[in-house]
């Protein structure tokens, strides 16, 4: 009948998500912040992807950003300040299949849990992080963050701030095993959305830094670049973030970057201005630690009963 | 051959044709570290105990990473007490002492650790050394020794050595094991064995070569040294097995055995060598270590793994655990099992890595700000540094929350044969449980009365919670109104009261009532007991008894301290004295045990202890015991 195939009804899910089903509690945000966006586009590609909700773990530290386990609909866990990288990592090590999201901010991954980073992505453990990057502590309402424009005025530097700010790509294209690292704006969802679907579909640790408003702490460090496009190096490249012709339209700044060359990506990423957005650097053939750390997890009980008694004959006297 | 100074070599049993029967002796070997005395002193260990006598065994271990040769800081070594009954610590004064130079001893005599009368066996080379400095230092040593009552012998080691290798530093130690063999009448065979298992895979030579300095040793006490005594086997009850290992290759065990599969740890001494032997022999049983960047992200990981259903272990000691208290915080507010090992070191910071104290009490019960009820156990032997950490593992996830095990540095480094566990099915974690989650079940659906409920684990469908260390409902909504927040508390306390009810008091050692009751916890159980026999035997009313449960504490305690005239813990950590300048009532400060057992029973509790970083002597606890009784005596 209609053409279908007599067994048409064996290739469609038995489960099917909606929107509603990644949706948790009622974002508490200021209104104009740009992690409203980030949580709507990561809840687009679990549906999607159909990602069943019980089987996804959305990590997070502390911080405005790290608010956003409570507003989706899969398990959870916001853990402490900081340290949202290492209970992924903890997570992913015995249950590789889980599909792990991290919602961290720019102080809570570049700044107090910065060892953590940098050996996340040397672990390179398969999970999509999203580094929300406001240059601001918001949540504690204004001090100075690891990615503050040097001479910006907060309340821990009222005449400016002191340090030139980290370059979280330039240092991330610095570790080894990166395999992933990508920028992109919370203020152009499609490319938002393309760029995590590709962080997501990487199999490896998958680092994207989004640049995000606060309206209510920072909105002088991202003026320039919403009103003066110029002011962004579109990166596009067949192995790249996918972008629609009507998307490039809005960059005047355009480079052709393959994401395979690291030297390249490094000096797209060094310049303060213009700040990159797209992919800077992939490699999927990073091994992922979970690949030694699950091994023996499914272990039968007989088999771990014949180890322990090796292991105690060991000893036998 | 021996040199017949001012003592002769034979003493007085040197006409007899048996050897002497004893019942217990202390042996050491001390020397510059990288002699392998730790070595020999195992093998002898390990073949005494096949031999059935009772045995513990303890390093000696430098206080520098890298001491210079012929030092006193430099002394590495081994202690072995070994007799014709069960081994719980290690003992007073020793009886012989093999030293590979005069040096190394001074510190071990600056540690009481000999007597008058004790036998040193001294490797005489020095005495012709080169270095006329070393000579002389040799010459005031050995007479200021004898002064001292200790009855030097200097035997030509290295000498007797040469004659089976060129390089005799590296093989002295099994010469040193043959004059052991030989003066306590231990098997030459087995000691061909342990040569054979630890060198066979270097090759025969160096296997040979190794058996002829045993041999030679053997042959050399034989013919020179009058020392030759027969300790016979301990009479045990039961035929069943024995295994010897130290405590933290114990609690290695004990994961392995309790189904945890994942320890996550950052190396730091003296918990590290438990994480050694995991790596090792873990992937019999699918376990995988985790060394992680830090202590931080150590007990992170873990308690990410125990979140996703995977009860994980993160081993430490005291500096590690300081950086752990956050975590620990969130795990006990979110209800997460958790299992965590403190093998105690000497404190505060850095303080003394090597040493034991046990000073890690009360920052396992009170390390973190806010209320963070835990579960706080000690193991008191090497055996229960196995039992326990499967106990924990079963706390842990009935109780949804942190279990902190504690033992020490003295429990880590001895070594003592203890009964084959029997490997239990059930000891091991059940599969995680991936079915639905029941509709309308809130992730802490708390039983009112003992705070317990059941756990969410991802995967179970319909389950979905996001987990805040915010106070929260019993939906793991972030709530910050009055009444959420007293009751998550009340709920998380009740989980102790709910245990508390279902501990039994503890046992007492000796008689139910009487003068003076000794309270411990921890590694010192041993010398403790053995202390109080001591007393008991000399018509004192002394007993004791021992915590394993420190949180919650076990019941009946204030009932069982009304029975005694005074109550007085032993513990290897701080306390003020009693009558030290400036202290009075309301300033001392009390040991860690004392304190809490002076809250929870409002008895007059006193303490004893030091923080020489020594495992406890039962000679030191009967002098003090003795001054308690006599002052008790004094105030009647
Ligand atoms: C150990 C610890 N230190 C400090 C804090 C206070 N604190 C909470 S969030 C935060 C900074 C948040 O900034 P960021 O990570 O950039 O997140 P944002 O709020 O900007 O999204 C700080 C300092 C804390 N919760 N825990
Ligand atoms: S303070 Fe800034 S980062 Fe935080 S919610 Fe408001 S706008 Fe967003
Ligand atoms: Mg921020």
């Amino acid at each position: 009948m209609f053409g279908l195939k007599a067994d048409w009804s064996l290739d469609i899910k038995q489960r099917y998500f909606t929107l509603g089903d990644y949706i948790g509690g009622e974002p508490r945000w200021c209104p104009g912040c740009g992690d409203h966006a980030v949580l709507t586009t990561v809840q687009r590609i679990c549906r999607d992807k159909q990602l069943p909700p019980e089987k996804t773990v959305t990590v997070s530290g502390i911080g405005c950003s790290s608010r956003m386990p409570h507003y989706v609909g899969t398990y959870g866990f916001h853990g402490i300040h900081g340290r949202a990288l290492p209970v992924a990592c903890g997570i992913k090590s015995r249950r590789p299949e889980l599909d792990i999201w991290v919602a961290t901010g720019d102080g809570d991954c570049y700044s107090i849990g910065a060892g953590h980073w940098l050996h996340a992505v040397r672990y390179n453990m398969n999970m999509t992080v999203l580094v929300f990057d406001n240059s601001i502590y918001g949540l504690t309402k204004k001090q100075t963050s690891p990615t503050t424009p040097i001479g910006f005025k907060s309340n821990t530097h009222p005449k400016g701030a002191i340090l030139a700010p980290l370059n979280p790509l330039t240092a991330t294209l610095g570790i080894s095993n990166v395999s992933f690292l990508a920028q992109t704006i919370d203020w152009n969802p499609v490319h938002l959305y393309e760029t995590i679907k590709a962080a997501h579909d990487h199999r490896g640790f998958s680092l994207v830094n989004i640049i995000q408003r606060c309206p209510v702490f920072s909105p002088e460090a991202f003026k320039h670049l919403q009103e003066d496009p110029s002011n962004l190096l579109l990166l596009t490249h067949e192995k790249g973030i996918p972008v629609e012709k009507n998307i490039l339209r809005l960059f005047p700044n355009q480079q052709e970057h393959d994401p395979s060359n690291m030297s390249e990506a490094y000096d797209v990423a060094l310049p303060e201005l213009p700040k990159p957005v797209g992919l800077l650097y992939h490699n999927p053939e990073v091994p992922c630690y979970e690949d030694f750390s699950s091994v023996g997890k499914d272990m039968g009980v007989e088999e771990k009963l014949a180890g322990l008694n090796t292991a105690l004959d060991q000893f036998a006297i | 051959m021996t040199k017949e100074t001012s003592q002769p070599v034979k003493n007085n049993d040197a006409t007899s044709k048996t050897p002497k029967r004893i019942d217990e002796h202390i042996v050491e070997i001390v020397s510059d570290s990288g002699e392998g005395a730790q070595k020999a002193g195992q093998t002898f260990g390990t073949i005494s105990a096949k031999m059935g006598n009772g045995v513990w065994t303890v390093e000696i271990i430098p206080a520098e990473i890298q001491p210079p040769t012929r030092s006193p800081a430099g002394a590495s070594g081994i202690r072995v007490r070994l007799g014709s009954h069960y081994m719980t610590n290690m003992g007073d004064a020793a009886d012989i002492v093999v030293a590979l130079n005069e040096q190394v001893l001074y510190s071990r005599i600056a540690t009481h650790a000999y007597k008058p009368g004790t036998v040193i066996l001294l490797e005489n080379k020095w005495e012709t050394d080169p270095n006329p400095e070393i000579r002389e230092q040799y010459k005031t040593a050995v007479a200021e020794f004898r002064e001292n009552g200790l009855v030097v012998h200097e035997v030509p080691m290295e000498e007797e050595c040469l004659k089976h290798t060129p390089k005799p530093r590296l093989g002295k130690n099994m010469f040193v094991l043959g004059m052991l063999c030989h003066i306590y009448s231990r098997d030459l065979e087995r000691g061909n064995n342990e040569i054979e298992a630890t060198f066979g895979r270097k090759g025969k030579k160096v296997v040979e070569i190794n058996q002829n300095l045993l041999k030679a040793g053997y042959d050399f006490a034989q013919g020179n040294l009058d020392y030759w005594y027969e300790i016979p086997p301990w009479k045990r009850d039961s035929t069943d097995p024995l295994i010897v290992n130290n405590g933290n290759q114990a609690v290695g065990l004990g994961v392995m055995a309790s189904g945890m599969d994942l320890v996550s740890m950052y190396p730091i001494t003296p918990a590290t060598s438990a994480s050694h032997y995991l790596a090792e022999v873990y992937d019999k049983v699918g376990g995988f270590v985790h060394q992680a960047e830090d202590e931080i992200a150590a007990v992170g990981f873990a308690i990410g793994s125990s979140y996703a259903g995977k009860t994980a272990c993160t081993i430490t000691s005291g500096p590690g655990l300081a950086l752990k208290t956050e975590f620990l915080a969130l795990a006990v507010m979110t209800e997460i099992p958790l299992v965590v090992v403190v093998v105690q070191r000497g404190g505060p910071s850095t303080g003394l890595p090597t040493k034991v104290e046990q000073g890690d009490l009360l920052a396992s019960l009170y390390g973190e700000p806010g209320d963070t009820p835990k579960i706080v156990i000690a193991a008191a032997t090497i055996e229960e540094c196995f039992h326990f950490v499967i106990m924990a593992r079963k706390l842990a996830e009935t109780f949804r929350t942190t279990v902190i095990l504690l033992t020490d540095a003295n429990l880590a480094t001895g070594v003592q044969p203890y009964p084959r566990p029997k490997a239990k099915a059930e000891w091991m974690a059940a599969p995680i449980d991936q079915s639905d989650w029941k509709k309308g079940v809130p992730p802490f659906d708390w039983d009112e009365e003992t705070g317990l409920s059941p756990r969410p684990i991802v995967g179970q469908a319909g389950g979905q919670y996001v987990l805040t260390g915010l106070a929260h409902t019993n939906n793991s909504k972030v709530a910050y109104d009055r009444e959420s927040n007293q009751r998550g508390c009340n709920m998380r306390s009740r989980k102790l009261a709910t245990l508390y009810s279902t501990l039994k008091p503890p046992k007492i050692h000796g008689d139910q009532e009487g003068d003076l009751l000794v309270v411990g916890w921890g590694s010192t159980l041993g010398a403790i007991e053995e202390a109080v026999e001591k007393m008991r035997a000399e018509g004192h009313k002394v007993s004791s008894l021992h915590l394993r449960f420190l949180s919650p504490l076990e019941p009946g305690l204030k009932e069982i301290f009304s029975r005694f005239k005074k109550v007085l813990t032993v513990e290897i950590n701080y306390s003020d004295e009693a009558d030290a300048p400036l202290i009075e009532s309301g300033n001392r400060r009390y040991s860690q045990l004392a304190v809490l057992l002076r809250t929870q029973t409002l008895v007059d509790v006193d303490c004893w202890g030091n923080v020489y970083g020594q495992p406890m002597q039962p000679g030191l606890i009967c002098e003090e015991l003795f001054r308690h009784l006599n002052a008790m005596k004094g105030e009647n």
